[in-house]
């Protein structure tokens, strides 16, 4: 395998209560790479991020960020490290516009006074560097904005902040067939950026469309860590729905964790 | 890798200066799609303003002109504070009492125990910080509705009206700083030198503002508009000083005229409460909690801190209202802040534009809608209709503010401007 994980999590374990969503989950995310994370409802995909993001505190198990032990136990430690997290239902303000959403909880200010133009020319900047010029104004109330702008402007919010891994939530389920496209664009443009992208998934065309590995997650355990290029669109859905495939030898080569048991 | 089928996307060039034809396109846009702001609160004080001078010629006098000012005076600095509170979609029911209980402290401590007017100013302060302490720490904290809270309160604070005032008495107010600040006018020189402030300090910020944005390369009100704004608030300030520097005294032995003090007072509290609104990172965080708590606590806002402070913020502002009404009254009564005061405030920030579903109005709103109250009261109060036929309208009016706020509102998610 290439080099050193920007972010890897050996052995972790999460109850809530008698229910354990996670059973000693190992997961390595590469820089400059879109590693998708699958799985069926409940297989704990969900629980996973949270323990990455730190709103969820693991029961035991171990986190390197590029290489290096961290503990990771709240929200702020995750943002420190450099993690961002951009959720299912985006985590917008309808009433403020972009540039306010953007910066919403860390706004540049000139002493007491936010400091409105370099925010706005940070912004813009941000966008530039993604390539999107599907928004007008960035002075727009978020309320007016399509799905996938919003979309787009969550993620640049987490890109913003020189952040080094950035977690996407389903960023495509409610999105129309153009507007997915341009999502999973900009994803694959974050990695290229040198990033490292998690990218939580249904959609099987989504992962195969933009993910260089899959991680699938059975019943809360790590079942497969494979290259996209390596396996079939079968046998991950096989994986996802069985937690295992016939051809598990082949996937053993490359990573098998916690797998077979 | 990579099946992306480019998007269609707009080329949008390096930000075109917007022209002022493309600025008033944009602001009919904006209305078009329910962001309508505080446009029916102006709309109607210039609509009643008109029918009450046919009417009733003597509302047009500089007398009756001073006289709305004062009038509105304590139920638009209520409104203030509870724009705060509307913005985060909370309602605050007792800040009426609650301006009734600062008073009252400050009438017993001045007239009764003796002491100097500052320290029964301060006092009367703090006694609604601390009371909008105890109304976010409930809300907050413990997780009752704050509707129910602030009609709790509501109800007791209406009781501790009572029992500091010792019954049905009459506590009066004659420390001569106190009655001044609703019933004295500053001299006509001063009002100009303070409109020429206002006015040289509204443009140097804009002006700046411009400057910088363009040295940045950002896009900027064309400069005709910054100018129409400059220019139409010295055209305000400058005729309503000039009607308030007017003699007002029917009887020539005193002289009666001058801007009143609490518009200074409103006016200073007006730029100092938009300053946090709209320049400060603690602002932004209202607007945010007032429009999505959840994304405002991922972004790592803490909530709980943003409400307990607008009630307090809310509260202190009641008492400041309340000072101000127990000053125009000359005394502090179980009425005071009482019966239709929390009703007009509520009112006067919704018909100013302020939302009840919060995340949306500011603190000129509630001057705006102080100003309509006032308007409506004084106008009908002239025509010498009832006190119950004004409950009727002021009612209505706020019935229709509402009803245009909802459905502003539905217009603006139909139009996805919102």
């Amino acid at each position: 395998m290439s080099a050193t994980p920007l972010l890897e999590l050996r052995g972790i374990d999460k109850s809530f209560g008698p229910v354990q969503v996670l059973r000693d989950v190992a997961f390595a995310v590469q820089p400059g790479e879109v590693t998708a994370l699958v799985g069926d409802n409940g297989a704990g995909k969900s629980t996973l991020v949270k323990c990455i993001s730190g709103i969820h505190p693991t029961d035991a198990g171990e986190f390197f960020f590029e290489g290096a032990p961290v503990s990771i136990n709240s929200p702020r430690d995750a943002a420190g490290l450099g993690i961002e997290v951009v959720y299912q239902d985006l985590a917008l303000c309808d009433n403020l516009d972009i540039v306010q959403n953007m910066f919403l909880g860390r706004e540049k200010r000139s002493g007491l006074v936010l400091d409105e133009a370099t925010m706005e020319q940070m912004a813009a900047d941000t966008l530039a560097g993604l390539s999107v010029r599907t928004v007008q104004s960035l002075r727009q109330h978020v309320s007016s904005l399509s799905g996938g702008q919003r979309q787009t402007v969550a993620i640049a919010k987490a890109v913003l902040w020189n952040s080094k891994l950035v977690i996407l939530d389903e960023p495509t389920a409610a999105l129309g067939v153009a507007q997915t496209a341009q999502v999973l664009e900009l994803v694959r443009r974050l990695a290229d950026n040198g990033l490292a992208v998690v990218l939580i998934s249904h959609n099987m065309n989504d992962v195969f469309a933009v993910s260089d590995r899959i991680a699938a997650l059975y019943l809360g355990q790590m079942v497969a860590q494979v290259r996209t290029t390596d396996v079939t669109h079968a046998q991950v859905v096989e994986l996802i729905t069985a937690g295992r495939t016939e051809s598990t030898a082949d996937l053993g080569k490359t990573t098998s964790t916690g797998a077979d048991r | 890798m990579t099946t992306t089928t480019a998007a269609v996307q707009k080329e949008s060039a390096p930000a075109p200066a917007p022209t002022l034809g493309d600025h008033v396109r944009g602001y009919l846009a904006r209305v078009r799609g329910g962001d309508i702001g505080a446009l029916p609160a102006v709309l109607g004080l210039v609509v009643l303003c008109v029918v009450f001078s046919i009417m009733r010629p003597s509302f047009l006098s500089a007398g009756n002109f001073a006289n709305l000012f004062t009038q509105g005076a304590a139920v638009t600095l209520i409104a203030m504070g509870l724009v705060f509170v509307l913005l985060l979609g909370e309602i605050d029911l007792s800040a009426g009492f609650a301006s009734g209980v600062c008073a009252a402290v400050l009438a017993v401590l001045v007239t009764e125990q003796g002491l100097p007017w500052y320290v029964a100013l301060v006092a009367a302060l703090g006694t609604g910080v601390l009371i909008g302490l105890v109304l976010g720490l409930l809300v907050a904290k413990i997780g009752i509705p704050s509707f129910v809270v602030t009609l709790a309160g509501f109800l007791a604070f209406q009781g501790i009206v009572l029992l500091l005032i010792k019954g049905g008495n009459n506590v009066s107010v004659r420390d001569s700083v106190l009655v001044a600040i609703a019933n004295r006018n500053m001299p006509p020189v001063l009002g100009w030198v303070l409109a020429g402030v206002a006015v040289a300090g509204y443009a140097a910020v804009q002006l700046l503002r411009h400057r910088k944005r363009a040295a940045r390369g950002l896009v900027t009100d064309p400069l005709a508009v910054v100018a129409a704004r400059i220019g139409g608030l010295a055209l305000i300030l400058g005729v309503a000083v000039y009607i308030l520097n007017q003699e007002r005294s029917r009887v020539l032995v005193t002289s009666l005229k001058g801007v009143p003090i609490v518009v200074p007072i409103i006016a200073v509290l007006l730029i100092v409460w938009t300053f946090v609104l709209q320049r400060t990172a603690y602002g932004r965080h209202i607007y945010a909690v007032g429009g999505n708590k959840e994304a405002a606590r991922r972004a790592g806002i803490n909530v709980d801190r943003i409400r307990i402070s607008v009630f307090v913020i809310c509260s202190a502002m009641a008492a400041i209202g309340g000072i101000v009404a127990a000053s125009r009254a000359n005394s502090v009564d179980a009425n005071t802040g009482g019966s239709d005061v929390l009703l007009y405030a509520v009112g006067a920030a919704v018909i100013g534009g302020t939302s009840l579903f919060g995340g949306k109005g500011r603190v000129l709103d509630a001057v705006l809608g102080g100003a309509v109250v006032a308007v409506i009261n004084n106008g009908m109060g002239l025509m010498g209709y009832s006190s119950g036929v004004k409950y009727v309208v002021t009612g209505s009016v706020l019935l229709l503010a509402a009803g245009v706020d909802a459905l502003s509102r539905r217009r603006a998610t139909a139009t996805g401007n919102r």
